[in-house]
């Protein structure tokens, strides 16, 4: 049963958290003080990486039990900058209502898991937010058969959402300006919400509309479901860390950011090797040819070449992942080509 | 019994022998050890805080009980009393103890009943019955009571949706929203007529006491029947009549996407209700089964020779002997049902722990959530157990 090992998992979380935060020595000895991440993933040889449960396109097992998808890319980006071997990561399947704690507790290393960065998570919850790696909005997901144009004709209606999540506090305050009864089903399992949403217990379904366009895509008759256009809120889904542990942050945030400058300066997973004869002194630099970028990130100065023959560049990352799923690049196209919002700072 | 009964010795105190500050003393080494004991556990204690309070600091974990004030923001499907998402945390986790107690309240009600008659059947001299009784008490016990949560939620999952409900009387509808039933728009003579109900019970209960104790004194029966009719029919209808007899039904109707009016049970609490009684009575049948086959043979045969008829000899003979067996492994189920609605977050029934585990997520604080959810349940229980406690007391055997 899947669900005795989530019930173990979160109790042994919450055990290992009250035991990390009372005893200093043990908590040396599990995930170490909140300085030095980085050094106690190396000496672990392993990035303990918080992923969804299985969110198509995200981050799901695939049918050898590999973990695939864009949120277990950024895992694999960041073992190869730090190990540069893309494969020396562990993936801890955490639900909505967990995965602060077990990042709080040092279960996980770095929370890449579709989670929307607020100022009260930022600031109360003990985790830094290193880059938005996906910029999202909250949507509603009806049955076809229901013929619903917009999600405000949702008046009396049940709506299915998962707890713990900014969507639930989103869809209280929307329901709440636009003057919409609704009753909430909240399940907290991902498998289960989408569940009970498809067998008729919620006239719609709430969350981000990636997560939507995932869900829709994962049925077996992807048309029998409809996205309603409105989109009420905004979703930056950001990669999260321990808050306190700069250095780890920001080798976070340098390798999505080296994600973008490749997909700008077109070096691909294929090309990275015949890059590295690219004239463009920027291209010099990322690719560690000239320069110490990546000693000043504490990494190998070819921290850059490991984690594109890794991943491959942002737009390769979401093509493989993503597109297939039926989601538009939209906001997340590159400011410096298309006008998106995803946007690097030099690498100088 | 008489003062002169006891033994003069035992009343004399033990010789005095002066404190000796030296270790063969017996009493210096009890107080030596008492205080490095407690000194340990409370040095023990004093580290885990302390280390807490500092890496929660280090952290930038908030801490303390202050959220408990602030706009909570989440949806609630089942509230008791009344509330909307602008409430605080403190009224939102206030739901989700009440939640809890309607589960565990109803739970242990309808456990209790369907238990017993269960673990009476088992012992039925009919074949059929008690085999049929053994079987579901064997199944029932072996399977995981999670699964079996989640089973009756699918089941019910799989009911057609509100426009096809199914609709076996009028007004009632049955359908993937849960059970909707026709229920009265409740006002103020109503809640009149119902304390008038409850004044006459506590008032007919006093009446049958005192009725009893009558007849023990002369021997002649005092029917208790009729005041029984008058302080718990009559009364609360009068009440209601004098406050205008309002009478107006509420029936569900399909409106829009789900039904309005009427009394609505959701298939969640229907889910988690169904696998907690089910699971316990159970366990309960066989406590049943137990108090009964501990009452000698003799006794049956004793009372049914005085002339009692089968009823009355398992009613005044056999159970009230039975029930001081059945009493304390009973309370144990009852506990275990409180504690096991916890497993409501799995299928979405937003008890204590499903809204307390939503704000440690929103508000970070997780050592506060978790210290909330203890306190619940370590006074739901702590309650059941006194009132268990007294109730077993009441009923021990009272040796005269």
């Amino acid at each position: 049963m899947p669900q005795f090992g989530l019930f173990l998992k979160r109790a042994v979380g919450m055990a290992a958290l009250g035991l990390t935060l009372a005893l200093p020595g043990l908590a040396q000895a599990q995930q170490a003080a909140p300085a030095n991440t980085l050094d106690a993933v190396r000496g672990r040889g392993q990035l303990i990486c918080g992923v969804n449960t299985g969110l198509a396109g995200f981050a799901q097992p695939d049918s050898q039990g590999v973990w695939r998808g864009f949120d277990v890319d950024y895992c694999r980006a960041v073992a190869a900058a730090i190990f540069g071997d893309p494969s020396k990561v562990r993936y801890v399947p955490t639900t909505a209502q967990v995965r602060f704690t077990a990042l709080q507790s040092g279960e996980v290393d770095l929370l890449s898991r579709n989670t929307t960065w607020t100022l009260s998570r930022d600031t109360a919850l003990g985790l830094d937010f290193a880059a938005t790696n996906f910029f999202d909005g909250q949507g509603f997901m009806v049955k076809t058969s229901l013929g619903l144009k917009s999600a405000k004709e949702l008046e009396g209606a049940t709506i299915c959402v998962q707890p713990g999540t900014t969507t639930e506090l989103n869809l209280a305050d929307w329901a709440r300006a636009n003057r919409v009864r609704f009753t909430p089903v909240v399940i907290e399992r991902l498998e289960e919400i989408v569940g009970a949403f498809v067998a008729g217990r919620c006239d719609a379904y709430t969350t981000d509309v990636s997560g939507l366009a995932a869900t829709r895509a994962a049925q077996p008759k992807p048309d029998d479901y409809a996205i309603l256009p409105e989109v009420i809120s905004k979703e930056p889904l950001a990669l999260g860390v321990r808050q306190g542990d700069a250095r780890f942050a920001d080798i976070v945030r340098w390798t999505h950011y080296l994600l973008l400058s490749a997909e700008e300066f077109g070096i691909t997973q294929a090309n990275v090797d015949q890059m590295a004869n690219d004239p463009r002194p920027e291209v010099q630099r990322i690719l560690g040819r000239n320069g110490e970028l990546g000693k000043m990130l504490a990494l190998d100065n070819l921290w850059a070449v490991n984690v594109l023959k890794a991943v491959g560049n942002y737009g390769e990352a979401f093509d493989r992942n993503l597109k297939p799923i039926g989601i538009q690049r939209g906001p997340n196209a590159l400011w410096t080509t298309t006008g998106g919002l995803q946007y690097s700072p030099p690498f100088r | 019994m008489s003062q002169t009964t006891i033994d003069p010795r035992s009343l004399r105190a033990p010789p005095r022998r002066p404190l000796r500050l030296s270790w063969s003393d017996e009493r210096v080494r009890a107080i030596v050890w008492q205080i490095l004991v407690v000194g340990l556990l409370g040095a023990i204690l004093w580290w885990l805080w302390s280390n807490t309070v500092h890496n929660l600091e280090v952290r930038r974990i908030a801490t303390g009980f202050g959220f408990l004030s602030r706009e909570a923001g989440l949806p609630i499907a089942e509230n008791l009393i009344p509330y909307s998402p602008t409430d605080t945390y403190f009224r939102a986790l206030l739901i989700g103890f009440l939640n809890t107690l309607k589960v565990a309240v109803v739970g242990i009600v309808l456990a209790t009943i369907f238990g017993t008659l269960i673990g009476i059947a088992r012992l039925s001299k009919n074949w059929l019955l008690s085999k049929i009784a053994g079987v579901y008490i064997e199944v029932i016990r072996d399977l995981p009571l999670l699964l079996q949560l989640l089973f009756w939620y699918a089941i019910l999952q799989g009911l057609p949706g509100p426009r096809q409900a199914l609709n076996p009387v009028d007004g009632v509808f049955l359908s993937n929203r849960g059970l909707k039933l026709p229920w009265i728009e409740w006002q103020d003579a109503h809640s009149y007529a119902l304390l008038a109900f409850v004044l006459g019970a506590v008032f007919t209960w006093f009446y049958r006491r005192d009725a009893i104790a009558k007849r023990i004194l002369d021997g002649r029966p005092r029917p208790v029947w009729p005041m029984a009719l008058g302080c718990l029919v009559a009364l609360p209808l009068a009440v209601w009549a004098a406050a205008g007899a309002p009478w107006t039904v509420d029936w569900p109707e399909l409106r829009g996407f789900n039904f309005r009016g009427g009394l609505n049970m959701s298939p969640e609490y229907f889910a988690l209700l169904l696998g907690l009684t089910t699971y316990t009575a159970g366990f309960i049948a066989e406590i049943v089964r137990a108090g009964i086959l501990a009452v000698p043979h003799g006794q049956w045969e004793a009372a049914q020779a005085l002339g009692l008829r089968s009823g009355q000899v398992l009613k005044q003979v056999v159970l009230p002997q039975a029930l001081r067996v059945i009493i304390p492994p009973m309370t144990s189920q009852y506990l275990n049902i409180t504690k096991n609605s916890s497993l409501a977050v799995a299928i979405g029934y937003q008890d204590i722990v499903s809204i307390a585990n939503t704000t440690l997520n929103q508000t970070g604080q997780a050592i506060e959530g978790i210290a909330i959810i203890m306190l619940v349940y370590l006074s739901i229980s702590l309650s059941i157990s006194l009132f268990m406690n007294w109730y077993n007391a009441r009923i021990a055997l009272v040796e005269r």
